[in-house]
């Protein structure tokens, strides 16, 4: 589009640019044109616009990253070594002390395969949760979709999972050329599938949230609280399905979408049945809960500067 | 074909009664609030919601800027310039009005935006630009420039909390200059550094500005405003006042501040018509008395003037601060004389109070000058009234010698002796 860039005007020009009152558009590239309006109650999610913001997006899950490794001594070892270590308190006080079995599966298999999706849960809702307010420097001195505050925290948490499946996909390498029965095959395709559904939810929870959080500082304090509780609610991450379960419990099993992603993640990367109908309640379960979130905080987003 | 095109904006904000905005609340006061409703129309009491006021930050503010023009707007504090700046910026939403821009927007709130201290130079760099809205290629592309720029290359990977402060603020600025939307929106990040950086900042200042896109530009700094800007508006009480020619703005802003500062000894400091709007009256009267403890507005060199500022600290802050900064007539900040700096003696229970301050010996060459009273906590200012009273310095023998120096070497009269041998 031709910027129009005519000569500035002479200093000596009058200032008699009588400004019209009626706002009629104006012609121009209505791709560099831009409206601003007063708010207008709920608002369309701006995919278009955060796609035209990805590199800044990137850019801000880099960030993330990059500061939670500075000046540690371990640095990214941190994203396997956090996970492995519940690891072995899960073996510890539900496989040795409470007697729990895991079949077949070798139990530092099947609790870290549990436990991998829900970190990158807990820590991408965590995280994003209190996103927006951590940002309020940033919110407050210049545009771009707000949005991409918590997306790039559940960015950062993926980055994180990702490294950490390293010591996963070594573990079952290691176990099946010891003899056990691990044969992943095709369900491998299965993981991204849950981790992007995981992904999706703790999106749209975590947007939900970090626009709660600004103008009600209590959600802070209550977000490790129920994350505390959902980990309880997720039979999934420590046991398996047994016959002489309570009802209480299969209907946590059913309800709680974490749940079937989790087992989801564990059918697919050790080769297990996928348990296709949870499958696709939890699927339709993150999309709603995404679109839910992003909507609300879209909703609210136009007054974070005014209040947070 | 405009490049910005501005109509009827305006901005509200809640303000509550304690004179504070404070957006965020706790879950607990909604819900006590809530629950109180049903009782308090039983009480047939106002409703909790009615205990704060509507704030117009800016009101039917209207104006066009066409391509390539530079427009300086200059104002009061508190008058609505960085409210307007956040709305052309995007940051907050109109109450009223409608902006339409035309053309890549870029907007300098302040410099070193997103910087973190944990990363590298290089990497803040990189962060930065993409928070200013530059891609990742255009910000290869001028890699070298910015690290030319802010005079860094030694420093490029060393984490930017070890930076000293002079860097830190060269480096963002060279990042923020080298920008290049069509439209940039720059509130008063201009000059920063030392004396030889501010000079490099002005020059870059006066290239982006005559380089053909569109600039508005907010400052304090009228001289420098006036020099890069073809037009001026002046915003005042969040309203446009005038607009046109840089040096008629200028003018009429600065013979507005004087004219209405009257050389009295008595000021009347709640009604101020100088008040910033911003504030809720706490500040209430001004008096100056010369050394013979009668009301004047005149004082010799070496001289004593004694204030006393009737004031009502805000309740529920454990320490105010008052102060007082005189500046001469061309707007020039000479001194402050403040509580914070100077001994406070004596303790007051209530929350009217009189601050009372000796000036003493006067040491400023004769003229004319304005008084400032701001009165603040220990995080913010609570009240302040820019350009409140007005006196003047009286040629006096204060050395004996008969003669004072020039004024040209500046405001200030310094003591001293000299010896030969």
């Amino acid at each position: 589009m031709s910027t129009g860039l005519s000569k500035p005007p002479d200093s000596t020009d009058a200032g008699d640019l009588a400004p019209r009152h009626d706002a009629a558009d104006l012609p121009g590239d209505p791709r560099l044109r831009t409206v601003i309006e007063p708010p207008q109650g709920w608002q369309v999610i701006n995919f278009g616009e955060l796609w035209r913001y990805r590199e800044l997006l990137l850019f801000l899950c880099w960030r993330d990253v990059k500061v939670r490794y500075k000046q540690t001594a371990l640095g990214a070892a941190w994203a396997i070594l956090q996970p492995a270590m519940m690891m072995a308190v899960f073996m510890v006080f539900f496989g040795r002390l409470a007697g729990v079995s895991t079949g077949e599966i070798p139990q530092s298999l099947f609790f870290l395969s549990g436990i991998l999706p829900w970190f990158f849960f807990s820590t991408a809702l965590t995280n994003a949760a209190n996103s927006v307010v951590g940002s309020e420097r940033l919110i407050t001195r210049i545009y771009f979709p707000r949005l991409a505050i918590p997306f790039a925290t559940v960015a950062a948490a993926a980055v994180d999972l990702v490294v950490a499946c390293g010591l996963l996909a070594a573990m079952v390498v290691g176990y099946s050329v010891a003899g056990y029965t691990i044969a992943p095959g095709w369900t491998l395709l299965m993981v991204p599938v849950a981790i992007g559904l995981v992904g999706l939810t703790a999106a749209g929870l975590g947007a939900f949230l970090a626009a709660l959080n600004v103008a009600y500082r209590d959600f802070r304090y209550v977000v490790p609280f129920f994350i505390q509780l959902g980990m309880f609610a997720t039979p999934a991450i420590y046991m398996r399905p047994t016959a002489g379960e309570g009802e209480a419990v299969a209907l946590l099993r059913a309800l709680n979408p974490m749940n079937s992603l989790i087992e989801t993640f564990r059918a697919g990367v050790l080769g297990g049945p996928v348990p296709w109908g949870r499958l696709g309640v939890a699927a339709a379960i993150a999309v709603v809960v995404f679109l839910a979130g992003c909507l609300y905080f879209r909703r609210v987003e136009e007054r974070f500067a005014d209040i947070v | 074909m405009t490049a910005i095109r501005v109509a009827g904006l305006g901005k509200s904000y809640q303000v509550s009664h304690a004179g504070q905005r404070r957006g965020y609340r706790t879950l607990r006061e909604t819900l006590v609030e809530t629950a109180q409703a049903p009782l308090r129309r039983l009480r047939g009491r106002r409703s909790a919601a009615q205990t704060t006021e509507e704030f117009w930050a800016l009101k039917d503010v209207s104006f066009d800027v066409a391509p390539g023009e530079v427009v300086g707007i200059i104002g009061n504090n508190g008058a609505g310039k960085s409210t307007l700046l956040k709305i052309l910026s995007r940051i907050t939403k109109p109450t009223t009005g409608r902006v339409v821009l035309n053309g890549r927007v870029g907007s300098l709130l302040e410099v070193g935006t997103g910087f973190h201290p944990e990363l590298t130079g290089r990497e803040n760099i990189y962060l930065n630009g993409s928070i200013l809205g530059m891609s990742q290629k255009e910000i290869d592309r001028r890699f070298d420039e910015i690290v030319a720029f802010a005079e860094v290359e030694r420093f490029l990977d060393t984490p930017v909390k070890r930076y000293s402060s002079g860097m830190y603020v060269r480096l963002a600025f060279a990042v923020a200059a080298h920008l290049e939307p069509e439209i940039l929106i720059v509130d008063e990040v201009l000059a920063v550094g030392d004396a030889g950086f501010q000079k490099k900042c002005i020059q870059r200042m006066g290239e982006v500005a005559h380089g053909g896109r569109t600039v508005i530009l907010v400052s304090h700094d009228l001289p420098m405003v006036g020099k890069l800007s073809n037009r001026l508006i002046w915003i005042k009480d969040g309203q446009v006042h005038q607009t046109g020619r840089p040096a008629e703005v200028i003018d009429a802003y600065q013979s507005h501040a004087v004219q209405v500062v009257q050389q009295e000894a008595v000021v009347d400091l709640s009604s101020h018509p100088n008040r910033s709007r911003r504030y809720t009256p706490l500040l209430k009267q001004l008096r100056l008395f010369g050394a013979d403890g009668r009301p004047a507005s005149a004082f010799p060199v070496g001289g004593r003037v004694d204030l006393e500022i009737d004031l009502r600290r805000p309740s529920g802050v454990a320490e105010t601060y008052a102060s007082v900064d005189i500046c001469d007539l061309g707007g020039s900040p000479v001194g402050q004389l403040s509580t914070e700096t100077h001994p406070l003696l004596g303790t007051t229970g209530g929350l009217d109070c009189t601050y009372c301050c000796r000036f003493e010996p006067i040491l400023l060459m004769p003229g004319e000058y304005t008084l400032n009273v701001r009165l603040g906590d220990m995080e913010d200012y609570r009240d302040v009234v820019m350009s409140a009273a007005r006196f003047t310095v009286l040629p006096a023998d204060h050395f004996g010698s008969g003669r004072l120096p020039e004024r040209k070497f500046g405001p200030v009269v310094l003591c001293g002796e000299w010896t030969v041998n």
